[in-house]
């Protein structure tokens, strides 16, 4: 039995000594769901020239943003437009000017209709019951989205097909299960390795039928004495992090 | 590759929240259990609401009062440096209030199903009310206490809603097991999320198998169930 106490006492101890020994570079980021395959590939090439730790939470952009302005510890925000990064500066909780990485663009995915070749009418075919896109009230997707729908003069034909996703990449998630028959996501998850697998076709919407996705970053007042923040955004800046956003769909702002 | 951090977390988590509850719960239950007065049932209620109300709900009031932008949340700020919007001992607190039916209930119920006459005999031979909670009532009634503790395990290992509305998805700090699944779901690696989502399947079975396990032997035990 005394057995049994120590052994308890001591993985209680184990556990709660454990998670102080922190690598000294290290920077946690909040990056937009659309961000999560070429972010996750620059992080991956940073870290090789720059040795530390990078952890990335990935959510719909609003959500992030309202985390940030009650004070979560995230150093970088990277953000799926640019209204969010300036209502942050506006607040004053930042440490850097906004940069515009790169601009995303949206496509009409499916499995169950050649979006290809139909492009947005697609949306109009019977077998589509259900259309997902990101929640237009915290998903900068979900609002470009919207405005497609709009430009088309679709809006009223597919209303109750819609299917609003958490964020861009649960609504890429709905369509790839098959969840939803057909979705507008972002150009870069439908160019991820994941998403090519499922075998569906898209169509690149043309950028006149909605607002700029310019996508902005910035660094948080979290970040305050931390040079790796600071290196980490300079490296977003450079040739070999814009190869890869390019490679993922990102033009150049 | 499996990343541990989430299991050592969901493992720290449900370790600190169920010693916390343990500690609460036993003078609590124990009042709940003899207390004869009309306001109790009011208790009884506040206790059980978390098994009725989604997560959400419990997130939502949580997220409200734990953040520095509201009174409670300044006050645990200002006066204890405390803060509770996305860090560790925020998930504590939200655990231990999202998984107090699952403690106290059990242990309630354990206290009732101590004959009273064993206690009733403590008190004839002079016995006072700690002795004969530690030395009587407890030790008849260990099959409840372990039914609780391992209740509120299994509840704060799977616990969802709470996490992300108070937690927040941060690595090392809040991102827990039943969070990771969502995130690999969500980044559509359906392979991953089955293997965090298949540990977590096991182990629950298996502490469910445990808890009837102990509730028979307990019974077996019991003078009214012989």
């Amino acid at each position: 039995m005394n057995r049994i106490k120590f052994s308890i006492v001591g993985f209680v101890m184990m556990i709660a000594s454990q998670g102080y020994a922190q690598p000294s570079a290290k920077i946690l980021i909040a990056a937009a769901s659309d961000l999560k395959f070429a972010l996750d590939s620059v992080a991956a090439t940073f870290k090789k020239n720059h040795p530390g730790t990078v952890d990335i939470t990935y959510g719909s952009s609003g959500k992030l943003f309202e985390q940030i302005a009650n004070s979560a510890p995230f150093d970088i925000f990277f953000s799926a437009d640019i209204t969010y990064p300036q209502q942050l500066k506006e607040k004053q909780l930042t440490l850097s000017e906004i940069y515009i990485y790169g601009k995303g663009r949206i496509v009409l995915w499916s499995k169950k209709i050649d979006a290809k070749k139909e492009g947005m009418n697609g949306l109009l075919s019977p077998v589509v019951m259900k259309i997902a896109i990101a929640n237009p009230q915290h998903a900068p997707y979900g609002k470009r989205a919207e405005e497609a729908l709009d430009y088309y003069k679709m809006t009223e034909h597919v209303k109750s097909k819609l299917v609003f996703g958490e964020n861009i990449s649960q609504t890429a998630q709905f369509v790839t299960s098959g969840a939803a028959d057909a979705g507008i996501v972002a150009l870069s998850l439908a160019l991820s390795p994941n998403m090519k697998k499922e075998k569906g076709s898209y169509f690149l919407i043309p950028e006149e039928s909605h607002k700029p996705l310019e996508q902005g970053a910035v660094i948080t007042k979290h970040a305050q004495g931390n040079d790796y923040a600071k290196a980490f955004l300079d490296y977003m800046k450079s040739d070999a992090a814009g190869a890869i956003l390019r490679h993922f769909g990102f033009t150049k702002p | 590759m499996l990343d541990l951090a989430p299991f050592y977390l969901t493992l720290k988590l449900a370790i600190v929240s169920t010693a916390i509850l343990f500690v609460i719960s036993v003078p609590v239950a124990y009042g709940l259990a003899f207390a004869r007065w009309r306001g109790k049932v009011i208790i009884d209620a506040l206790v059980g609401l978390p098994l009725v109300l989604p997560p959400s709900v419990l997130g939502f009031y949580l997220l409200l009062a734990f953040s520095p932008q509201n009174a409670f949340g300044r006050f645990l700020e200002n006066y204890f440096d405390l803060r509770l919007v996305f860090t560790f001992p925020g998930l504590v607190v939200a655990s231990v209030i999202y998984s107090l039916p699952f403690m106290i209930q059990p242990i309630q119920n354990g206290f009732r199903s101590v004959p009273v006459a064993l206690k009733e005999a403590a008190y004839t031979l002079g016995k006072s009310r700690v002795t004969t909670l530690t030395k009587v009532l407890i030790p008849n009634m260990k099959g409840a206490l372990l039914t609780g503790c391992m209740l509120t395990f299994a509840h704060t290992i799977g616990e969802f809603g709470v996490v992300l509305m108070v937690g927040g998805n941060i690595p090392n700090e809040t991102r827990v097991i039943s969070v990771t699944i969502y995130d690999e779901v969500e980044a559509m690696n359906y392979h991953q999320a089955n293997v965090y989502a298949s540990i977590l399947l096991v182990f629950s079975f298996l502490v469910l198998i445990s808890v009837y396990l102990v509730n028979n032997r307990a019974f077996k035990v019991d003078p009214y169930h012989d």
